[in-house]
This record gives C-alpha cells, structure tokens and sequence, in this order.
C-alpha cells in the first residue's frame, strides 16, 4: 500500500498499452515510477470542480484525466447526480451529505409552508409507483407490500430539481434549502438509534437537535454516471489495452442516474470483475511486459515540475474557486444551452491560466502544489461535462435541460464519447461524439411490459418489443 | 458577521520551525479548518495540513488549538472571541512532517502488534451467533475515527518519548479491551495487554476521554475493566499457587 501517493501520468509503450505510472509522494515530494503492465483506475468521482459538494479534496478526476491523457475515452460525462439533500449551513458543512436513508425511515421534506411539496412533483412516468395521499406514504414503512412509497423517495434527480424549484419560488428555509423533519416522525429514541451519526453531525455542527426540529438541507454535487469508458465484463478500458477501471470512475453502470446504494454494490461487483479482468491480461502477456518510453518520464517529471519553474504566474486557489463558480452555476441542476457555452468559453481561458500557475515554497507537502497539478485534471473533465451537456438536447436523470425539458427517445439510442488530443506543450483539446448505443437484447425487453417500454424507447424499437413477446 | 482574527500558526519541519502570524478573516458560521483554507488560499499557499471529511468521521484534521488537541474541523470559531489570538499547532507527541502535518505510523505500528478478531475453532463467517447484550459492551469504541488524538495527549507517551516502545496508547489498548470484550473472541489478551502492551502505564488521568471527538468514555469503559480483568488472573492467589506449583511464570 502506497499512503499519500499521487499518480500523475499513465506511462503506455509506443503501441499505446499501459507500461506503468508516474507519480509523487506527498508528504517528500519526491517522484516515483512503478513499472507495471496492468492498472487498475479506481479514483472516484469529479466534485471538486464544483462549488457545493458532498465530496473531498480527492475528487479532481483524476482517474478520467489520465485515461483521456492515456488514449481512452469517457462515456456520458454529463450525467452527473446532485444529490437533494446535502447540508446548507453553516458554511463549514455545505454540501456535506444527509443520507437518504433519513427519508428511508421516515424523514420528510417541507418548504416553508410547512407543506409537503413532493407530492406536487410525482412525474408522468413515475406515478404508478408512488403514494398519492400522505396517508398511504405513512403506510408503507410498514406495510410496503400494500402501499406505495413516499415520493421523497424518488429518484435523486426529481426530489433536487423540486428542492431547487421550491427555493427558486421563494418557499426555501433560512439559508436557501428546504427542511428535512425526522422530529415529528419518530421518537427521540428511534432517532438516535437509527440515525446516531445524523444526530451527531447536526449537533456538533449545526446546534440543530434532529429529535426536536428539522434540518436545512439542499443539492450538492454527489456523484458522476459518466466514466471511463469499459467493458462490463472484464472492465478493460476502452483503447488502451492494459487499463481497467471501476467504481465512480468508470462510465455506464448507472445510466443516467444511479439509485442511492447501488455505488456500494456496484463497488464490490465490478472492482472484483476490474482485477480478475487485469490479472487475466497479465497473464495473456506471458512476460512480454510493454516498457515504457524515457522520454515520457523525462515529460511527466517536467509537467509536474512546472509549477515552480513559473514565474510570476497566477494563483491556483484562486483559479479552482472560478472553476467552481462556474460549473456550479452555468452546468450544474438546470443547465440551458447559453449558459452551458458560456461555461464553455471561460473552461477555455481557465485552461490556458491553468498552463500559468506559479507555487511558491518547495516539494515537501506542498498543498498548492498539488492543487496546481490537479487543476489540469479538474478543467479537461470540467470540458468533457459542459461539451456533453450542451450536445444532449433532452433530459434525463441527473442531465436537466431547461431548454429541452422532455425525455427523448432518439436521444435514448445514443451515448457521448469524450476523448483528447494532446500538443507537444500538453495543451489538451477535448470533443465529444455521438455513438449509437447498443441495442437492447430481446430476452431483455420482453421482461418489460408494452406500455412500460413506450415509455422510453422510439416507435421503431418498439415492435420488436412486441415480437419479443409474442 | 465578518471580522479579521488572529492567528498563530505553526510552520517549519522536522529540522526548525516557528509559530507565525496571520491577520485573516473569519465569516459566520466558519470552523478553524475553513480559516487554515482561506490561509492556503489567500495568504500561505504552502501550508501544509491534513484533512478530508469536514464533518468530524474521518480523523484526519487532528491538531492542537490554543495547547489543546481537537479537529480542525469541529472546533468552531464561535467558541472563541473575536480578539483572541488562536494558536494553531501540530500533534505534539508525533515528529513533524511540515507545518500541521506529522508522522503518525507509530499508531500503525501498534495496531499490528494487536492479534485481530480470532473466531472459535470450526465456525465460519455466516455461523457467528451473539446476543445482542454481549454484543454492546464492544459498540462503543467502534465509534473510534482513529484521530489518534488520544494516542497525542497521554501523558505515558506525550511527555515520556522512551515509553513508545512498551505502550500501546488508549485507543490500542481500548481496542484490545473491545477484542476481549467480544462474545466469539476465542484469544486471551489480558496477559498480552499487561505485559506488552503497557496497560500497567496507565494511570486513568482520562485526558484521553477529555479530548475523544467521539465522546468515548474511554478510560471508564475500556481502560479501567481491562484492568480488572487483568488484575482478576494476575492476582488471583489460587492461580498464583498453581503456576508456582507447576513452576510455570
């Protein structure tokens, strides 16, 4: 195990196949090579690039960087989960996570009313499967089999859009979220037993006691769908051979939206699938190892060297923080195409201060050091979300466009590929393309009711719905 | 409400360092790390601190604020007034790395030393069964986020470098009490706990439950029944005759 170790470059041969890593220690500052013909990406998430976030310092993007840097290709980057509740204040937990299983056991959302308004946002496509009287809701803890869920229990995606509407019209609590009761729906006792480390949390930090008033809680950027682009069943990443990924990391598990939970699930079934699928293709290489270049550890120490060699250049505090600024406001919830190209033009300028950073001190545990090298990561992938967001003209699970604000079907068939090309100064330039989606196999759609699949997929695919059932 | 405080923050390494002063500003509702932050951001881009979480679960932001071990992270700025300078210094009983960050691998070092859970002979993962009152004495210090802040203030090692070596701190040995303490947990650890681990050293001062952001009572809880159940076969006089009988030590 490598403690506080950051990897920088992934090293390929000249055919493009994973030679090794490069990479610092944080702590010395020194550099490090480990020479190996299989890696393994499993670097998480990308919410740092956003101003409120459930995530910490890590979530630069890391792994999507160097798998772009490295000749693979991200899938879907705009589907990217606000989680609805998240903490509001005070503003040294903003953003910080209240699970959703607050609202399993029996927690509900209020605006300032004191109305429980996601009764009001049940959409078309959901209502069979939700509680339409508050009566029923209350039944279901206990009896799910013959009643249907709250619909605070909707997908992420539905219950952040109508926290975001309810504040929007000005029925938001105190410091710009809506309230989460669990006082008036459980004992004092049940509380603390169930939810100890809510309670603990609101407390210390927040002097809110959850036993006796509700919690402010509101968006916060969670999770990305979108990933690396992988084989379901060996994780191999796509076009370089030798690079697998799993976890938040990699791209399609989740489709548009993930279910509370299933990262977890999704963790233990595909990070096993990511090493048997390496340990495979180490063992088909029979000791041909590829050997990475010197030329390109020579390129990866001077990248991450550059920071100090700059004079006089800009702060990359001050640059992470208009990054934030930007994707949290012009590509975040609600996002419309003018926003998203603004978004776009200031991605461009902040990639070029990027190559401009300067840090002062030395090597040693250098925080804005490591900041600089992961501003890089945070701006390509930061590109990858606002080119796919803009491309996609519908909505769908975490992607909302304003402007679009239907489901469509043709755009069902078609995923978004990322990828980058790099000049000899490291400058990267990304686009994203359209790729028809696989087909969804017949034994597959005839589990699905007719109407169930009209729903989602074009009239076109539907009769072969129908012959698959027939 | 804004306005500027004080602070004194440590900075250097392992060879020198020095206590230095920032004027910086402090917003409503901020906690010291968000003041270490804007320090990074605005005005020492190269102070060098661990954190992670924010939220008082992962243990990473230990320090030492005006002498006294906390998270950065849970130590609002409220608590202080607004004149007061707030001295921000690393983990005293650990060597430092930079700045607020130190090298806390003595604590890993113990870890290892503690055998881990060893079920009985002959029953799996699956086939544990426990009632739930056995199952409770030991739910307590699984709260334990491994801050290490503990391990930072007890005397036996905060003031007494040499000692390191035989004791194992609180949360060690409250780990050991919580292994003993588990209904399938086949080791005996009180010999182990008494004579390698340094359980004598402890003099139940409970600095170590004053400082637990976790509000473990750990001197009450773990520390003090391990000892009785040290205690318990060390003194017995009857165990005593039958290893003297059998020359055993």
């Amino acid at each position: 195990m490598f403690a506080e170790l950051t990897v920088t470059e992934l090293l390929t041969d000249a055919g493009g196949a994973i030679a090794g890593a490069f990479g610092y220690w944080r702590e010395s500052g020194r550099f490090v090579l480990f020479r190996a013909p299989a890696v393994v990406l499993a670097t998480g998430g990308i919410g740092k690039s956003f101003k409120v976030t459930s995530n910490s310092w890590e979530y630069t993007g890391d792994g999507h960087a160097l798998a772009l840097r490295a000749g693979s290709s991200l899938l879907n980057m705009e589907f990217v989960q606000f989680h609805p509740t998240g903490m509001v204040w005070p503003p040294s937990v903003k953003g910080i996570l209240v699970t959703e299983s607050v609202r399993g056991d029996g927690g509900v959302l209020r605006n300032s009313d004191g109305k429980r308004f996601m009764f009001d946002y049940v959409p078309d496509v959901f209502r069979k499967n939700y509680a339409e009287t508050e009566e029923e809701a209350d039944r279901w803890y206990t009896d799910p089999d013959n009643n249907r869920r709250p619909p605070e229990l909707l997908p992420r995606d539905e219950v952040a859009r109508a926290i975001n509407s309810e504040v929007k019209a000005g029925r938001g609590s105190e410091h710009g979220g809506v309230y989460l009761d669990v006082s008036t729906r459980l004992s004092a006792a049940e509380i603390t037993r169930r939810l100890p480390s809510m309670h603990h949390q609101f407390k210390e930090l927040a002097d809110v006691d959850i036993t006796a008033e509700p919690m402010e809680v509101g968006p916060t950027c969670h999770y990305v769908m979108g990933g690396v682009q992988v084989d379901p069943d060996t994780a191999a990443a796509e076009n370089v051979p030798g690079l697998f990924a799993a976890g938040e990391v990699a791209g399609g598990m989740h489709g548009s939206n993930r279910l509370g939970g299933n990262s977890l699930s999704d963790l233990l079934v595909f990070g096993r699938r990511a090493g048997l699928g390496a340990a495979e293709y180490v063992t088909s290489l029979n000791g041909n190892y590829p050997a990475a270049e010197a030329s390109a550890v020579q390129a990866a120490s001077a990248a991450a060297l550059a920071p100090f060699d700059t004079e006089q250049g800009e702060n990359p505090y001050t640059l992470h923080q208009e990054l934030q600024q930007t994707m949290n406001d012009l590509v975040g919830i609600i996002r419309k195409e003018s926003e998203i190209r603004e978004a776009l033009e200031r991605l461009s300028s902040l990639k070029a201060r990027a190559s401009k950073v300067s840090v002062e001190g030395h090597r040693q545990f250098n925080p804005g050091w490591h900041l600089a090298l992961d501003l890089k990561n945070m701006i390509a992938v930061s590109e990858c979300v606002a080119k796919a967001a803009v491309l996609r003209q519908e909505s769908r699970g975490g992607h909302t466009r304003d402007d679009y604000p239907q489901m469509s079907s043709e755009w069902r068939q078609k995923n978004l590929i990322c990828r980058a090309t790099y000049d000899a100064f490291g400058m990267g330039e990304v686009s994203v393309t359209e790729q028809p989606s696989p087909e969804i196999r017949a034994d597959l759609l005839a589990l699905f009711e007719r109407d169930e699949l009209a729903k989602y997929l074009t009239d076109a695919e539907l009769p072969a719905a129908a012959e698959a059932q027939a | 409400m804004t306005y500027k405080a004080n602070f004194k923050v440590w900075r250097g390494d392992a060879e020198a360092g020095d206590l230095q002063d920032f004027q910086v500003e402090v917003n409503d509702g901020e906690v010291v790390l968000d003041i270490i932050h804007r320090l990074q951001a605005t005005q020492a881009s190269d102070l060098a601190v661990r954190w992670n979480c924010k939220a008082g679960k992962c243990g990473s932001c230990s320090a030492e604020i005006n002498g006294r071990p906390r998270l950065l992270c849970m130590t609002r700025m409220s608590t202080f007034t607004q004149e007061e300078t707030i001295t921000v210094t690393p983990l005293r009983a650990f060597p430092v790395i930079r700045d607020l960050v130190t090298d806390v691998s003595f604590n890993y070092e113990k870890a290892r030393e503690i055998p881990s859970f060893a079920p009985p002979e002959g029953v799996a993962p699956g086939e544990y069964r426990m009632q739930q009152v056995d199952v409770e004495r030991s739910q307590e210090f699984r709260k334990c986020i491994e801050c290490f802040l503990c391990q930072n203030t007890c005397h036996v090692v905060r003031d007494h470098e040499e000692n390191k070596e035989s004791f194992a701190g609180p949360r060690y040995l409250m780990r050991i009490a919580e292994l003993d303490m588990h209904p399938l947990d086949s080791l005996d650890r009180k010999r182990q706990a008494q004579d390698e681990h340094g359980l004598g050293f402890c003099n139940i001062t409970k600095c170590c439950t004053e400082v637990c952001p976790e509000h473990i009572k750990i001197t009450d809880n773990a520390l003090i029944p391990m000892k009785e159940r040290v205690v318990d076969t060390k003194y017995d006089p009857l165990v005593w005759l039958g290893n003297k009988i059998r020359r055993r030590s």
